[in-house]
This record gives structure tokens, sequence and C-alpha cells, in this order.
């Protein structure tokens, strides 16, 4: 029972963390608000659903429309917040902050899993090519849109990234077992074969060039609430499974033939935990692009902080890996208005990829020189 | 708690150990093959007031039928058919490769075998799923990847996982099991320290205590006692054995014969992937079995402090010495021993052990001497005598007889402190019909003695050395220096010249050894 306390106050102390993260974050920006009207702001916006509307009404959330009820919401608060800022915040702020949280979220909780069932430190949501098959779906629908017939980027790079984790699994099973060591060299052999599937897509994408390469650093301008409500369910409905195999996966460390011994199915098991974490990472990763190191740094982070233990670091990774690309994005919000060292002005964003690289790096050294590391 | 500290309740020689709940814990009875060693192993144990089973276990039958099973083209187990009565404590035995990892990991049901079945209480552990085999077998596996800070407490609790269902917390049952199973291992004060902190011993006990959490009717080991140091060994097969007396059926791979013979009711000797022998460690642990399944010459002796047998391997090379023919006749050399005690022992075993097929013989020679046990362990020719009695003329002339038959005569160094009139009679008749005859003395020994050894026939030698002494003995033939009688007398100015018959001295010796184990 002493884990459950834990967990609940660790959480609720990252809870509290996130939310300042995020008030600090939307109170940033070329109009500087204060934080105050931004908290007022966001609660204005937060709406309970007080009734449904029966009607054939669609949300075109990943291009293909799908029939939905109607939700009549009411707002809950009204406080007096000028229209600009109002604006400023729910339109243009929270979505970007939403979705940093979503896909800080879910790549630091699919890190977590692969970490585990790696019993690698090097392990990162990525590790099956995820990322890669992505890349090759988004350059392909950037370079060759007359390819991609219908949907869209986000689309193309979810499809790409499942179909990816499908055949490495599919490659690495012999006879109903999967050695977890197969799997990782021929999730390496994909992500080298799909690596130059992109270089030749990228030699071939002319104008669309530029667009394919900051695709492919990470980045999260441009966002909007669809790009939420495409990403947040599926890493929610994700995570919320995983979150009830967090004991299989500490068995799982003992090594798969202990586990077994324990009662776990392994080879079941192992299948649903790699499929619910590429589901969450493709999630995450269609629609902001390959944004490396959130994964593979924030639950090392947790893990020196909470200990090894899934039932705790799996929803504290989570929601640190979530205030961690908050922050970063916010600096590279912050960092594509100030344009350092008089770059051209037609550079449109600083993608955040590079953000988490740079700062997520050097923290991670300063780490490793000051504490072990806890092996996984 | 020092698991060594005698415990007067423990020692009552009752073959049947009461559960806590006052029940019976049934098949434990008919698993005893023999009360006197029931009552030595008990003798020996732990305290027996130890933490009460939160569940009363009822022990399995394990049952393996016609088990096949091959890594690739590589087969490891073929047809294997074995069954383990309930409450039985079953050690597999057998070199390295014999198949006794994947015998265990058959039977736990980590291993899909080709053909045939494992049954566990009538289930097929292959059958069912891994949450329902693993609620009749727990298994203590060789290595555990526990190199992560989990608390000890935590790793027990993984123990309880085939009890719970997903979305269950703990319930009073699972923290009842983990407490108990702490206690039993005597890891409660270790509970919140990190796994990877702890001594490999600790470790091992936690691994044990995550399997007696488990709570199963069966368990398995592997190599419980790989990695211990001799005092860690005991301490855990002293737990499992407590664990098989409350009602458990145990098989484990165990690696140390003379360990596996002291603890387990029955040992099955595996060999090139098959059942080479089973039953009680005596009739499994014997120089024949030993040579055949581990080619290796040992001589198998009763230790005489836990009562258990002892097995003492021999390195090749021994066997491989050169002994001639008697020229005269086509019959082979002879050669008989003259004394008691350790050094008499590995005379025989050095001579016995020749590929040349020296027959040896031995007399005379107290039972339950060390001498008269390895002689009766190689199946050599031994005159015995009971214990506390002098040695009698129908004795003395079958002695006679031996020492003429045979070619040459090897006399252990300690018989000549003994200056009785029966060691007298023996070294003057040894004198009068010996053709040649070999003193066998330790090093150590060789000094006290070195002022008489010139004086008298006979070629000194070491254990190591004795071959080549015989064997150049016999080619030599008969000498004519003084006596070896003389020696004796000679000898017994350090003695003890307390009169005393050859054979009082070694019973008394015998007696020593019996009070050093109390």
């Amino acid at each position: 029972m002493e884990h459950a306390v834990r967990t609940v106050s660790w959480s609720a102390g990252l809870v509290v963390v996130l939310v300042a993260v995020v008030v600090a974050s939307a109170a940033l920006g070329a109009v500087r608000i204060d934080p105050l009207i931004v908290g007022m702001a966001i609660l204005n916006s937060v709406a309970v659903p007080s009734g449904f509307t029966l009607g054939s009404s669609t949300i075109p959330a990943i291009g293909v429309g799908i029939p939905f009820p109607s939700v009549e919401y009411t707002s809950v608060f009204s406080f007096d917040v000028p229209d600009s800022h109002q604006t400023i915040v729910t339109d243009i702020r929270l979505p970007r902050i939403a979705l940093a949280a979503t896909v800080g979220f879910s790549l630091a909780a699919a890190g977590t899993v692969m970490q585990g069932f790696f019993r690698n430190p090097l392990a990162d949501p990525s590790i099956i090519g995820v990322s890669s098959g992505a890349a090759a779906g988004a350059v392909a629908a950037i370079a060759f849109p007359a390819l991609i017939p219908f949907g869209g980027l986000h689309l193309a790079a979810f499809v790409g990234a499942l179909g990816t984790a499908f055949l490495v699994y599919a490659i690495a099973t012999e006879g109903g077992r999967t050695p977890v060591a197969t799997l990782l060299l021929a999730g390496v052999a994909i992500q080298a074969f799909l690596g130059a599937l992109i270089s030749y897509m990228l030699v071939y994408s002319g104008d669309d060039l530029r667009q394919a390469v900051i695709w492919m650093m990470g980045h999260l301008s441009n966002s909007n609430w669809n790009d939420v409500a495409f990403a947040l369910p599926v890493t929610v409905v994700g995570v919320a499974i995983l979150l009830t195999y967090t004991r299989e996966m500490n068995v799982l460390l003992l090594g798969e033939e202990d586990a077994h011994h324990l009662g776990v199915n392994v080879e079941r098991t192992k299948l649903l935990l790699l499929a619910l974490a590429s589901i969450v990472t493709a999630a995450g990763v269609a629609v902001a692009g390959v944004i490396g190191f959130v994964g593979l740094v924030v639950p090392h982070i947790m893990r020196l902080l909470v200990g090894p233990d899934h039932r705790i670091l799996l929803p504290t990774s989570a929601l640190a890996g979530a205030s961690f690309l908050i922050a970063t994005d916010t600096i590279a919000r912050l960092g594509t208005l100030s344009l350092p060292f008089g770059v051209a002005v037609d550079t449109p964003v600083v993608p955040v990829g590079i953000i988490t690289a740079a700062l997520g790096a050097p923290f991670f050294l300063f780490l490793l020189t000051r504490r072990e590391v806890h092996s996984v | 708690m020092n698991p060594f500290s005698s415990s007067s309740s423990a020692s009552s020689g009752n073959s049947n150990d009461d559960t806590e709940g006052g029940e019976d814990a049934g098949g434990v009875d008919g698993s005893g093959d023999g009360s006197t060693r029931d009552a030595d192993r008990r003798a020996i144990q732990t305290g027996s007031e130890h933490a009460s089973e939160p569940e009363t276990l009822e022990p399995a039958t394990i049952s393996v039928e016609n088990l096949s099973l091959s890594f690739g083209d590589l087969s490891v187990l073929e047809n294997v058919s074995l069954t383990v009565d309930p409450g039985e404590f079953v050690g597999f035995v057998g070199p390295n490769g014999a198949g006794k990892t994947t015998l265990l990991r058959a039977i736990s049901g980590a291993l899909e075998p080709d053909s045939g079945t494992v049954t566990i209480d009538d289930t097929d552990v292959h059958d069912v799923s891994s949450k329902a085999s693993s609620r009749l077998v727990s298994v203590v596996p060789q290595d555990t990847a526990l190199s992560f800070s989990f608390p000890i407490r935590d790793v027990v609790e993984m123990g309880r996982h085939p009890h719970r269902s997903r979305f269950s917390s703990p319930t009073r049952e699972d923290s009842q099991a983990v407490e108990h199973a702490l206690e039993r291992t005597r890891t409660a004060d270790l509970a919140d320290r990190p796994i990877d902190e702890v001594s490999g011993g600790q470790r091992q006990r936690v691994v044990l205590a995550r399997a007696i959490a488990q709570g199963t009717p069966a368990m398995l080991l592997d190599e419980p006692t790989g990695s211990l140091d001799i005092n860690h060994q005991l301490e855990t097969l002293e737990l499992v054995r407590e664990l098989v007396d409350d009602g458990r059926t145990v098989c484990a791979a165990i690696h140390d014969l003379d360990l596996a013979a002291r603890y387990c009711d029955r040992l099955v000797m595996l060999a090139d992937g098959g059942v080479y022998r089973s039953g009680p460690p005596a009739e499994v642990l014997t120089g024949e079995a030993l040579a055949d399944v581990f080619d290796a010459s040992a001589t198998v002796t009763e230790n005489p402090i836990t009562g258990t047998e002892t097995v003492t391997a021999l390195p090749d090379r021994i066997r491989s010495g050169q002994i001639p023919r008697d020229d005269d006749s086509d019959t082979q050399v002879r050669v008989h021993v003259l004394g008691t005690g350790s050094i008499a022992a590995r005379a025989l075993t050095r001579l016995d052990a020749t590929g040349a097929g020296l027959e040896v013989s031995v007399g005379p020679v107290t039972s339950g001497d060390v001498a008269a046990q390895t002689a009766r362990s190689l199946a050599v020719d031994r005159l015995e005598i009971p214990p506390f009695e002098s040695l009698s003329p129908a004795d003395l002339v079958t002695f006679e007889n031996r020492v003429e038959e045979a070619d040459a005569v090897v006399i252990a160094e300690s018989v000549f402190e003994s200056s009785g009139p029966g060691t007298r009679q023996l070294l003057e008749s040894a004198d009068a019909t010996a053709d040649s005859i070999v003193i066998v003395a330790d090093d150590s020994s060789r000094a006290d003695t070195a002022g008489s050894r010139d004086r008298t026939r006979g070629t000194e030698a070491t254990p190591e050395t004795l071959l080549e002494a015989v064997s150049n003995a016999v080619e030599n033939g008969p000498d004519s220096s003084a006596p070896v009688s003389d020696r004796a007398s000679s000898g017994a100015g350090s003695g003890s010249g307390s009169g005393s018959t050859s054979s009082d001295r070694d019973s008394s010796s015998g007696l020593s050894a019996e009070s050093s184990g109390d």
C-alpha cells in the first residue's frame, strides 16, 4: 500500500508543477499577459457538457469526417478578461500548450515502457522504428502529395508509424516467441532502411524540403485544437491501459522466464505492451514530428527520483514529460520571436526537437556524473 | 539468528513434523527413507519454532511421463519418466549437461517438451495458463536479474502476482503471505533495503522468500547453493528442508553430491538426458554409479558427523599407475593392507583405483573405521572385526593367509605407534610371511620416526608414491633387513604405552569422531 501513497503524492505534486508550467507558458510570448489573467482566461474556456443535440455534425480532425453526436457546452466560469487576451490564450497559446502536454505525456510514457520492456537504458519510444515509420509517411505526404490520395500528413505519419512497428514485430516473431534481442536488431535494420528511403524522398522533394526537414526535427507550431483532438484520446486511452499493466512490467524486469513462473503470460503481455507503446508514440509523433530525447531522458530522471517501480514510475514519467515538453516548447516559441544572432527573418520556427536535445542532453550528462543512473 | 544454534525441540527425532495447524501433513510420513537418517538430520536442524504458515499446504504429486525435449537438433532429455511423491525432497544430480536444469524448466512449464507430459496434482502444466501453473509450482532460479533497486519487500510481493487480479489491491492474505515469507527466510529486517544492496546469500534468501510467498504445493530449485559459501549453503538447504517438512514437494538440482545426500529424501541421477538411477542417496551414490556417470573414480563413505554419504573424487592420473604382472604366474598382483584410519583408507583408494587390476585386501579393520568404509565402498576384500573386541585366533589365521597370498604387504605407519600385544603379533606374522613390505606414511609423520627407519626392512612411501613403491617392491622380491616388528617397540617410546590393542585404539578414535559431532 505504501507504493499507492507514494504514487498519489508524487503524481499530485507533478500535476501542480504541470499547472504552473501551463500558466507560465500561456503568460509568455509576444504579448505578455498577467498570469492571473491567464488563469482566469483558462478557467473561462473550461466548459462542461450540458446536453446533446442529435445531429450529423462531424469533427474534421483527421481529414476524414467522423459522425459524432454534437455536444452542447456551457462555460462554468465567466471572469472578466479582455477579449484580445482571451483569444490569445484560448485560440493561439492553449492549443499549442495542450499539444505539447499531450505529446510529452505520450513520449515519456512510451519511453518508460520501452526501457523496462527491453531492460535497456538506451531504449526510447522509437526503438522499434515507430518514428522512422512516421517520418517516412510524413515525408511521403509532403514530397508527393499526389501519392497520398486522402487524409493528410497526420494520418500518413500515424499509419507509417504503426505499419513499421507491426513489420518489425512480425519479422522478429518466430514460432510464437518474440525474443527481445531480435526485436531490437530488427528495429535497427528497419530504421536504417527507412532512413535511406527518407533521404531518397528528400532529394526529390524540391521546394518541400524545408517543410519536411522541420517536420522531422519535431515542432509544435501551427498547432490547433484538431491536432489535440486527434492525439489526446489515443494517448489517454493507451496510457490508461498501460497503467493497469505496471505490475507485469515490474515482474518482467526479473527476466521473461521468472515472469512466466510468476504467472505472467509473457508473449501476450509483450505484444500488448509493445502495441500500446507504439500506438501512443505514433499518436504523439504524427502530430508533432520526431521530437527526440523526451522519451529517453524523462524516464531516467524520474527513475532517479522515484525508483524503478513502474507503478510509480509510469504515471510520474508521463506527467513530468508533459511539463518538460511544454517548458521546452515555450523556449522554442520565445527563441523564434527573439531570433538571435540576426538570423534571417524568414525563419518561421525553431523546432522544439532542437531545444529538447540541446537542453536534455547536457542535463542528462549532469545527472550521469552526479548520480549513478539507475540501471533498468 | 544463527542457523546452527542448537534447539532442543528440534532434535526430537520424531520423523513426522506436525505443521502448525496441528494437522498431519499428509505424505510427509511416507517420505522418510529410514528413521536413523531422519533423526540424524533433525539433530542438526535449526530451531523448528518457525513462523506459522498462513495457509495449510497440501503437498503435490509431480509426475513426469516420457518427457523428451530438444533444442533444435540437440536432444537434451530423452524419455524421462519420474514421479515425486507428496512431501518428498528429491535432488537431481548428474554431471554438467546431463539435463538437470532443462528437466526443472520443463517441469515448471517454462520449456515446452517435444513429447511427454508433466502433471502436478493431475494438472498438465503445459496445458494451463502460466497463471494457473504458477499457483501450483514456484521456481527458485539459478540466476535472477535482480540488478535494480526494488525494495526487498516488493520483490517478495511479486510472488503474490499469480494470486492477484489486475485491478485489486493486495488482500490481507497477500500481505500475510509476504510477511510470513520474510520471517521464514529471516529477511524481515532487510525488507526495506534495495535488493541490489544486499549480499549474495541474502539475495538467495529473498528469491526463496518470493517462492514461499507464492504459496505453491510444489517448489523447484535450480542450484540453490551454487554461488554461496559453505555457511549459506547449509542455511539455504536447512530452510528448504523445513519447507518440505511443512508440506511441500520439492525438486532441486544440486551440484554438491554430499549436500544432496545429506538433505534429500531421494536422489535422481541424470546422465545423457535420461534417468540413470533413482532412489535413496545410499543406493544412488555408489562408486560404480559415479564412475559410470561422472567418469570419475570416487569413493563413497559415511560422513562420521552427519551420518550421510560423502563422496570423494580422485584425479584421473591416479588410475593410470603402472603395476607389473607377477611374472611367475598369470594371476594378478595381490596386495594386503595392514592398518586403519585415514592413511590406510588413502592407501586402499590408491591401490584399488589403478587400471592395472591389483587385487587388494585389507585387515583387520574395525567396523565403522574409515578404512573399513572405504574398503566397503571399493568392494575390497576385508577382514572386519567388531569394535572393542580383540583379534580372535580365527581372524589371525585369516590375516596370515592373506599376507601369505599377497605379493606385497602395505603397512600404515600408524600401526607402529600402537604397542599392544595384538599389534605386535600382527607385525611379527607379517615379518614371517610377507614377500615384501611397503610402509606408507604421511609426510608429516615421517620425521617422528626417521631415526628408526633405516634399521628395519620395508620401503617407505607416501600415499602419493605408494604405487611406485609397491611396484618396486614386487619386482625386487623379499629383502632381509631387520624385521618391521622392531619398529613397533622403538616407536612405542612416544606412544601411549597404555597397552591397548590395535582394535581398542581404533574404536576409541571412532568414539572421538562421534563425540565431536555432538
